[in-house]
């Protein structure tokens, strides 16, 4: 009975060592120590007592080995716990000590991006091209014949006032507007032509709102049956997907000696909606482009019996729909390559 | 062009408001940059009656007792010389706006709202106005133009608003008349569209007149040149007494922006804002042997202009001459010779058709222009010169300022003035538009325009009238309809008829939009420059006399000689940019452009030059060197799925030993390098920057190509490194080049360290590659590529004196 007394004492006191030390634990290197000093089979506190089993008389060590058992399971659930609860501790540390500032800048990883002009350009063309209109380009040095005489303004005809134009020689000249590149896919397609041609074309006029060089795009149908609601339904439609569903058109009588009629087209403003601001400059309508249904003249000089055939053009900015359309101020800075001005077209 | 209301109303009855006739106007191809109210900045000046004047002692001021009717009665202090008790003149009450002037009375500085104040000590309601504080002049209103007040008629009543008495309630319209519409200059012409567009009656000007001049007898004019001349009309008027012209027509004429000068020179100018016709007169007594011959100057022939300056003439100039040589540049400006002058007794008016062309030509050879020449450049109809012939005898003799003689010359070349039939079907006119304008809206359209319609089922005939030499074709009737029909009719429609075409990008187009895009995404900005640069741009760059880009296509008109060459390159304006943004503070980035560059087969030109399409990239900043645009420069060859080389280059703008150019398949397409520190310092670079510039124009044959997989091998790569010590002047691209030659497994060889210094002998230098060996069908053997390697070493040493680093 005694015996059995100190063996439980024994065990008791193992119990409140191991309660003592657990308290103050604060490192789970420390507590795995610990765990030896008690647990491990050989040099263990609890291991001794296992060990000290032989030498318990038969009839008790059954009792014996259940107490201890108890023990051991008592204190490797013990550690367990110190151990989770240290590790929680300890990684609750390393996080805290890896805090950052999400307020610092980021790591550079920018791409670049398309100048504005571009953008407009990519834009159109897409949708151009899925109404079935191919992309002709040409030469940015256009002759006389070209880029005049055939587009109905011969030498000396007043309508050569509307643009002071570059001359190279008394033949070639810098192209005045897209309008030239009709000519040449006329002179060597046949009708149904849809094109489209963007480019850059050139004015002798710098000022604060003029650049001497800028990009047109010019568009032409011609067909059999086209009419002037043609192009108003395909206007329409542009305008739309580049200005808001709700955009709508006008057109207003115009001249250029290519076209007859000729209009300028409108569009409602797209910043009040047609109440009057100062993009409009209080009128609700925004100039955006010039268009007409192609002189017969123009047909005639390329070929094409304007008795069967007719069609329509239009020559749209493209700077002034980007200017238009980001809100940019000045046409010169989309010369200057300034990265603060590029940046915000991404 | 200007046009005030007032006048306009001469000839139509407008019941509109001015804002609606310029609604009106706009919508049918008129279209109105400004419409100025001319009394817009002035209000609340009313006529005021001085009861009461008595002047302040030891002053030049007067305190006024100024009856304004219903507005009271206020006591005013006026320092005016010409206040008296019992005149009228323009009280600006308390609040009002008025011009406010210089203390010479005179001077406009802006605009002034009176208050009340004192002036010595007395009160003062309100201020006594001269013509200039309320905007007027002279011309505008009689005795406005006086340094005191304004005297207003005695039957202004007290109280009344003074503007519509002064004539400060004038619309004026400055319209933008287009090229196709020469006829519409002039007041008379946008009265035929307003009548139109309001469905009102044109009012034609008075032409009647009645002979009572002595005749000019012997008066003759010849016309040598008819075709720069087809009309040539001149009318005799004696007893000619120069003077003033009446208030009403210099008013008119300082409204359009014309001085009057004297009533016989006014009248030519009237008649021209009127009806469009530029005239002339001559001083009758002077045209040397009574008559007149219009020819092609001589070569050499000398004219001084009533400006004073002379011009030598050729015969691509048109000149109206007496019997002893020339009195007046056609069309451009009379001889100070045949000049008006106060004491001119007769004169003789010339009202004539002169070619546009010729004129246009002439009047910009000379550098000589005039109102007179600039509406012959624009075109000048026939049809206006009997009319505006006859509108300025009648004028000569409303005003009384000379007899209109019986001597009348017209010459010309039997060009009809009637109306010209013209025919077209009315469903082709509606084809143009899209819609079916109804027959009775056709009529009523074109009888406004004086077309005379008839229609008879689908045949309609018109008449178009002699101003309308626009008429040629039947859409010019549809473009007639619809501006007066309205555009808002058109209904859009979506290429109902046009058959399906299939479109989009050439593969041209696609790739310079792919290249585009990747340069992007390797961080670059793509800018925009214009194609033309300066001569000095290819000092900068420092390029020899003999360098392709010095032959250069000149502009011959250019708007500065900064703009003045077509680019033979993008480099210079590229590095104006980097400078540009090293200027402003941003001292890393990369820019890119893809634009063309311009090379003629001769100089001069004589055909169209090739446009190259050129890409050009600068990076800039710390983070960059020569090897990160290189490595742009290999992204593009990879996109392109091609390769290039890069052999060292010496050029005039880069650093002599950090350029290289460009090769693909050995044909040089480009180059890149650091900007020399020359060029840097020249626009002022705070940090070095890297260019390149590749001929796109050259690679043409890459584009659209498909890449075309290549299996992969089933066994593991074997790597191996090899430090290497060799000369220093042997460059990484021959060791690699021997390296990848010597044996076909080598799939990668990649230079990872370059080392010299004290472990290695001088004038040595050690590198070390990894070389990556791919297996083909079978697997390695165990010693497979140690014998590789020691082959590569072999080879290394036999050819370039190699060794390996121990």
């Amino acid at each position: 009975m005694a015996e059995q007394n100190g063996l439980r004492d024994r065990l008791e006191a193992i119990r409140d060592e191991i309660r003592q030390s657990v308290r103050g634990m604060d490192s789970s290197k420390a507590a795995y120590d610990l765990r030896k000093s008690f647990l491990d089979s050989k040099k263990g506190k609890i291991g001794q007592l296992m060990k000290e089993m032989k030498n318990i008389p038969a009839e008790q060590r059954a009792e014996y080995g259940k107490s201890v058992n108890e023990l051991k399971n008592w204190a490797q659930e013990r550690f367990d716990e110190l151990d989770r609860s240290l590790k929680e501790k300890e990684m609750q540390l390393r996080y805290e000590s890896e805090k950052i500032d999400v307020t610092m800048p980021a790591v550079k990883m920018r791409p670049g991006n398309l100048h504005p002009v571009t953008l407009v350009r990519e834009e159109l063309i897409d949708i151009f091209a899925g109404m079935g209109f191919e992309i002709f380009e040409g030469s940015e040095v256009e002759n006389d014949y070209y880029n005049f005489t055939a587009l109905n303004t011969p030498q000396d005809h007043p309508a050569r006032d509307m643009q002071d134009t570059f001359y190279l020689s008394k033949e070639f000249l810098l192209r005045t507007q897209t309008s030239s590149g009709q000519i040449h896919v006329m002179e060597n397609s046949k009708p149904p032509i849809k094109i489209l041609s963007p480019g850059k074309v050139f004015r002798s006029d710098d000022d604060a709102t003029h650049s001497p060089m800028f990009s047109q795009m010019e568009g032409l149908v011609v067909d059999e049956g086209i009419t002037l609601g043609d192009l108003k339904g395909m206007l329409d439609l542009f305008v739309q997907k580049i200005f808001g569903e709700q955009t709508t058109t006008r057109l207003r009588p115009s001249y250029f000696p290519f076209t007859e009629p000729s209009v300028e087209v409108d569009v409602s403003c797209f910043s009040c909606g047609g109440a009057g601001c100062s993009l409009c400059k209080g009128t609700g309508w925004i100039e955006v482009l010039g268009a007409g249904v192609v002189n017969r003249k123009v047909l005639e000089n390329c070929g094409i019996d304007p008795d069967r055939y007719s069609g329509f053009a239009f020559g749209i900015g493209l700077e002034r729909i980007a200017m238009l359309r980001y809100g940019i101020p000045n046409i010169k800075l989309l010369f200057e390559s300034d990265i603060k001005v590029l940046k915000q077209f991404y | 062009m200007l046009v005030p209301l007032s006048w306009l109303k001469d000839y139509v009855d407008i019941d509109v408001t001015p804002q609606e006739l310029e609604e009106k106007l706009f919508s049918c191809g008129f279209e109105v940059d400004e419409l100025i109210e001319t009394g817009a900045d002035i209000h609340d000046v009313v006529v005021g009656l001085v009861e009461k004047c008595e002047p302040i002692p030891d002053t030049h001021l007067h305190v006024c007792s100024v009856n304004a009717g219903e507005h009271g009665t206020f006591q005013v202090c006026c320092g005016a010389d010409n206040v008296r008790e019992g005149g009228k003149y323009p009280l600006a009450l308390v609040g009002a706006q008025v011009i406010e002037t210089a203390k010479d009375h005179m001077t406009v500085t802006g605009l002034m709202t009176i208050k009340k104040g004192k002036l010595r000590g007395i009160d003062s309601e309100g201020m006594l106005c001269s013509g200039t504080e309320l905007g007027l002049t002279e011309e505008l209103y009689p005795g406005a133009g006086y340094n005191g007040l304004l005297e207003l008629p005695a039957d202004a009543v007290p109280g009344q608003d003074v503007k519509p008495i002064v004539g400060l309630d004038e619309w004026i319209y400055n319209i933008e008349i287009t090229a196709n519409r020469p006829d519409c200059q002039c007041i008379l012409g946008i009265a035929r569209e307003v009548a139109a567009a309001l469905n009102k009656e044109l009012k034609m000007p008075a032409t009647d007149y009645t002979v009572t001049g002595t005749p000019n007898e012997g008066f003759s004019v010849t016309v040598e040149a008819p075709d720069l001349c087809p009309r040539y009309i001149g009318h005799y008027v004696s007893d000619v007494k120069i003077g003033e012209s009446p208030a009403w027509m210099k008013r008119r004429l300082a409204l359009v922006g014309n001085n009057a000068i004297s009533n016989i020179v006014d009248i030519t100018n009237y008649v021209m804002k009127e009806i469009g016709q530029p005239m002339h007169a001559f001083d009758g007594n002077f045209l040397r042997g009574n008559r007149i011959i219009v020819r092609r100057a001589k070569e050499g022939e000398k004219i001084v202009t009533l400006d004073e300056k002379e011009f030598t003439l050729n015969p691509e100039n048109l000149v109206i001459c007496d019997s002893e040589g020339p009195v007046a540049l056609a069309g451009i400006m009379g001889g100070l010779n045949s000049e008006i002058r106060s004491d001119t007794t007769a004169v003789t008016f010339e009202a004539a058709k002169f070619m546009r062309d010729n004129i246009r030509r002439s009047s910009r050879a000379l550098g000589q222009s005039s109102d007179s020449s600039a509406a012959f450049s624009k075109g000048i109809y026939e049809y206006t010169t009997v009319l505006a012939m006859n509108r300025a005898l009648h004028l000569v003799e409303e005003l009384g300022c000379g007899r209109v003689s019986a001597t009348h010359v017209d010459v010309n070349t039997g060009n009809s003035l009637e109306k010209r039939e013209m025919k077209a079907s009315v469903r082709k006119v509606n084809g143009v538009l899209g819609i079916t304008i109804p027959d009775e809206d056709i009529i009523r359209i074109l009888s406004g325009l004086q077309m005379e319609p008839v229609l008879n089922g689908d045949e309609l005939t018109i008449k178009i009238p002699p101003y309308r030499e626009d008429m040629e074709a039947y859409p010019d009737i549809a473009e007639e309809l619809i501006r007066m029909y309205g555009y808002d009719h058109v209904k859009p429609t979506f290429l109902d008829s046009a058959r399906v075409t299939s479109g989009g990008r050439s593969v041209r187009q696609k790739a310079e939009l792919e290249i585009r895009k990747m340069l992007c995404g390797l961080g670059a900005y793509e800018c925009m420059h214009y194609s033309f640069f300066s001569p000095s741009d290819l000092d900068l760059l420092r390029l020899p006399e003999d360098a392709p880009e010095r032959k250069t296509i000149r502009i011959l008109n250019p708007i500065n000689e900064e703009l003045s060459l077509m680019r033979t390159t993008l480099a210079a304006q590229m590095i104006a940019a980097v400078s540009r943004n090293q200027k402003k503070a941003i001292l890393e980035g990369r820019l890119f452009e893809i634009g063309s560059t311009f090379y003629a087969k001769e100089l001069p030109l004589q055909d169209y030059p090739e446009e190259r399409t050129t890409l050009c990239a600068a990076v800039f900043g710390e983070e960059e060197d020569f090897f990160t645009l290189k490595g742009i420069a290999e992204n593009l060859a990879e996109l392109l799925h091609t390769s290039f080389t890069f052999e060292p280059v010496q050029k005039t703008f880069l650093h002599p030993y950090r350029g290289a150019k460009i090769l693909r398949n050995g044909e040089e397409i480009g180059w890149l390098g650091q900007l020399s520190y020359e060029i840097q310092k020249d626009v002022d670079l705070r940090v070095p920057a890297y260019l390149m510039e590749i001929g796109l124009y050259h690679l043409e044959d890459c584009y659209g190509t498909t890449p075309f997989f290549s299996p992969l091998s089933r066994y593991p790569d074997e790597k191996r490194d090899l430090a290497l010590v060799m000369d220093r002047e042997i460059t990484c691209g021959e060791v690699e080049e021997a390296i990848r030659s010597a044996c076909r497994y080598v799939t990668d060889v990649t230079l990872f360290d370059v080392y010299e210094g004290a472990q290695i002998l001088t004038g040595k230098k050690s590198m070390a590659f990894t070389v990556t060996f791919t297996p083909g069908e079978e697997d390695f053997g165990p010693d497979a590529v140690d014998g590789y390697v020691d082959k590569i070493l072999r080879k290394l040493k036999y050819t370039l004196a190699i060794e390996l680093r121990s």
